[in-house]
């Protein structure tokens, strides 16, 4: 018993390619929840109906909910484009945050680590919240070109250093957000199981389900509020 | 491995919790409780106060996230003791 709660931090299952130290465990699962997410898509979008029913209603209904976050952040006329990246960023976490909570992965044993979800590398919140900043970058640039950076400036040149600073802050706190929360949560649940294997621990890993969703609403919500603003119309 | 870096890791990363507890804490309540006031004026937009208020209850648990992260660092992933 004591084997399945054991609290492991910092141990990672490395595979050696080309020189470089990756950390297996991570690549498994986000592997499975790509596919999940992919086999999930497939399904549902096979034998469309013009009235849906069954997985195609329901596929429809996760799609009106991940639209209407890149509408209300971005605004009306601008969003279409960029309801991909955001319904891709939130379900990858929601789908890696729930696989690390839902499947018992304590039964599969590796040499060294632990399956878990996969948010709960900094190098995967790392590497997201990276994607969100190259994308407002991109946004903004491509629709003002030059002149994006005339935003550093405003409202008046005194806040150049702080706008300057932000870039950085905003990948930092995205980052740090995501992985300590998830990272909180399975610390919670495992010393929690450590301590009272039975039972005890099934409230706290039920609000570390809601808190988990919530993380992924946050951090697509703010993905599309920083695209929005980059976005957004200086007069 | 030096006890004093140790055990100044140890309280460093007890308190870096705590300390960044206080504050969201005080925020946390003062949002839940305006949140209660504007449902029991206007019961009928409870739906969008609680989306909001959700959301900015986690704004500010991400606060002491921040705390949690040096904690965490300081006691699985300490740089001094090497």
């Amino acid at each position: 018993m004591m084997s399945m709660a054991a609290v492991e931090v910092g141990k990672h299952l490395y595979w050696e390619i080309a020189g470089l130290k990756l950390h297996g465990q991570v690549f498994i699962v986000s592997w499975l929840v790509i596919a999940a997410l992919l086999a999930f898509a497939t399904i549902g979008t096979q034998n469309l109906k013009q009235a849906p029913q069954g997985l195609q209603n329901f596929m429809e209904y996760v799609y009106e909910f991940l639209q209407d976050i890149a509408k209300n952040q971005i605004g009306e006329e601008e969003y279409r484009a960029w309801v991909p990246y955001v319904s891709t960023v939130f379900l990858f976490i929601f789908a890696s945050n729930w696989a690390g909570a839902l499947i018992p992965w304590k039964l599969i044993e590796l040499p060294e680590g632990e399956l878990a979800a996969p948010t709960n590398d900094i190098n995967v919140t790392v590497a997201l919240a990276l994607l969100t900043s190259i994308s407002y970058f991109y946004a903004g640039i491509s629709k003002k070109g030059i002149g994006y950076f005339a935003r550093y400036v405003q409202p008046t040149p005194i806040l150049l250093p702080i706008n300057i600073l932000e870039d950085f802050t905003k990948p930092l706190s995205l980052s740090f957000r995501l992985f300590g929360n998830i990272l909180a949560d399975e610390l919670v649940v495992s010393v929690f199981a450590l301590l009272v294997p039975i039972l005890i621990p099934l409230p706290v890993m039920t609000l570390g389900l809601f808190a988990s969703s919530v993380q992924a609403l946050i951090f697509s919500t703010l993905s599309a509020a920083y695209i929005g603003e980059a976005l957004e119309d200086h007069h | 491995m030096n006890p004093i870096v140790s055990a100044a890791s140890v309280v460093a990363s007890g308190l870096s919790v705590g300390l960044a507890a206080i504050g969201p804490g005080i925020g946390q309540g003062t949002a839940a409780a305006q949140a209660v006031e504007g449902i029991a004026r206007q019961p009928e937009a409870e739906g969008r106060i609680r989306g909001t208020l959700l959301l900015s209850l986690a704004f500010m648990e991400s606060l002491t996230i921040y705390g949690l992260v040096v904690s965490l660092a300081l006691l699985f992933a300490n740089p001094f003791t090497s």
